[in-house]
């Protein structure tokens, strides 16, 4: 008996104006597993994951959730879908307007109704999981570095204890150091959630440590799939350029 | 080359174009306020939210507000003493600065001073969430940004306005007594008193009706131009401009109309 994939993309297509973005776009995965999609910039890596998020709308076929399509859901019944889904975003996308533990707790206060007290008390939990002192729960995202924010955006993924994860370009703009503790908290937290996830990156470094497997996308399809550790023995002519940075024999 | 006939339809197409666009543009604007308003009427509503605009919208406007009122009413009733003396208006001067402020001058400076205060700063600070991603993130969060971003700022302006302007006819009212005192040396008490006795429930409530639909003006052109800003810094900025530039155009024009809804013989 087959297991129905966690989430999966179904034929879908996506253009803007004349440039088509995604053409006939399938992608599946599994329950618990950590999905890396590498791609050029421009191949539409953040495109494929706003239209799983709803954030966009395909122009053809379907995104099913636990085997649900939510691709025509109503924007409430979406919502509510979102309650399982943490995402990451690539600048963290913190609200400048809140201090950090009301943005780790946001979705708890306004969409859970869990009360602000115990809000906070979870705020501070989480941001303890990704490494961040109780302090830094009443700073303003603005008071934060970069790699700091990464983390808040990390707690305010995880909080809610999601079974699907979103992380996009979770490294970008951080020092090696940073980066590399900003890998490893995701792959902890991953595996102790049990959660599947999907992660966007440019870095191969980044792609070994956070994913099981890794897909590469270009125009607008799929061209390679394979284990993380099959990387280095692939023999798509993308993915060894992306592997060496070397620029691509066209 | 192009054709007679490309030539001779040209400036017909580009006019076609033009009302397309701009037809598309008010049926934008009618979707989003039918979206915010159904959003400010139907809860799930954030009491914080709605608080935290009252006060940016409506308390730290009273400053601005207050100042304007009084200068407007205090001009007034200089023009009045100036160039009214001709036809011995200056006998009236309480009653034209009442009638002047609380029917026409209190909304609408209100109003104007609001949309550069205000709309532009819900444009910028929208528009500079849209540009981080942080209205996608509240999404993701299961949570509705029309709920917890727009209607807030459309219910604190549609209420706010009303208030401010009742303030502003006052301290208008004022600055129009102070100066008939040190003009014509009319006594403040008589002043009040020809003031309250000449003007009539419907001339305040008149224009405390057009500033809730002004303030609704300013909140929308404010939200809607936040909302659709595209084009990191630049976008924002051009939105804030956009957002103060036409909540001050309908606020005039809705002014005409509505004055003309209530003029009455």
């Amino acid at each position: 008996m087959s297991v129905m994939n966690k989430l999966e993309w179904r034929g879908v297509s996506k253009q803007f104006g004349a440039q088509k973005v995604l053409d006939g776009l399938d992608l599946a995965v599994a329950p618990g597993r950590s999905l890396a999609l590498l791609g050029r910039s421009g191949q539409g890596k953040s495109v494929t994951i706003k239209l799983a998020l709803g954030l966009m709308q395909a122009d053809a076929g379907e995104v099913l959730l636990d085997g649900v399509d939510v691709t025509h859901l109503p924007a409430r019944e979406r919502r509510a879908s979102f309650a399982s889904i943490g995402m990451l975003f690539q600048g963290g996308a913190l609200f400048d307007s809140l201090p950090v533990w009301e943005n780790v707790a946001f979705r708890l206060i306004n969409a859970d109704g869990v009360g602000r007290r115990e809000a906070r008390e979870r705020a501070v939990e989480a941001l303890a999981l990704v490494k961040l002192a109780p302090d830094v729960a009443d700073r303003y995202p603005s008071e934060l570095s970069g790699g700091m924010q990464k983390r808040a955006g990390l707690a305010r993924a995880i909080v809610g204890s999601p079974s699907l994860l979103f992380f996009d370009e979770p490294t970008t703009g951080l020092d090696p150091i940073t980066a590399g503790a900003i890998n490893e908290l995701i792959r902890d937290r991953v595996t102790s959630l049990g959660c599947t996830a999907v992660s966007i990156t440019h870095d191969m470094v980044s792609a070994r440590v956070i994913a099981d497997e890794v897909a590469m996308l270009d125009g607008g399809r799929i061209v390679w799939r394979g284990s993380a550790g099959d990387l280095d023995h692939a023999d798509h002519p993308l993915v060894r350029a992306f592997i060496r940075g070397e620029p691509l024999e066209e | 080359m192009a054709s007679l006939s490309q030539v001779l339809l040209g400036p017909v197409a580009a006019l076609g174009r033009a009302t397309r666009d701009a037809l598309a543009s008010v049926g934008r604007v009618a979707r989003f306020a039918g979206q915010g308003i159904a959003a400010a009427l139907t809860p799930p509503w954030y009491p914080r939210q709605i608080l935290s605009q009252f006060l940016s919208v409506g308390f730290y406007s009273l400053p601005v507000v207050g100042l304007t009122a009084w200068f407007t009413g205090a001009a007034l009733a200089l023009n009045i003493y100036s160039g009214g003396d001709r036809f011995n208006a200056s006998t009236v001067m309480p009653q034209i600065v009442a009638l002047g402020i609380t029917r026409e001058l209190g909304p609408v400076l209100a109003a104007l001073m609001l949309a550069g205060r205000v709309a532009s700063a819900m444009a910028s600070e929208i528009g500079a969430m849209r540009a981080t991603e942080q209205v996608d993130a509240m999404v993701t969060l299961s949570t509705d940004p029309r709920r917890y971003l727009i209607a807030p700022r459309l219910i604190a302006a549609t209420i706010s306005l009303p208030l401010l302007t009742l303030i502003t006819d006052i301290i208008g009212i004022a600055g129009g007594m102070q100066v008939s005192h040190y003009l014509i040396d009319l006594a403040p008490g008589i002043y009040v008193t020809n003031t309250v006795d000449f003007i009539t429930a419907w001339d305040v409530e008149s224009g405390l009706i057009k500033a809730a639909v002004f303030g609704f003006i300013i909140g929308l052109m404010g939200c809607f131009h936040g909302d659709n800003a595209k084009g990191g810094a630049r976008g924002v900025g051009r939105a804030t401009t956009s957002a103060m530039v036409s909540a001050a155009v309908l606020i005039l024009a809705s002014d005409y109309l509505l004055t003309s809804v209530f003029a009455r013989p």
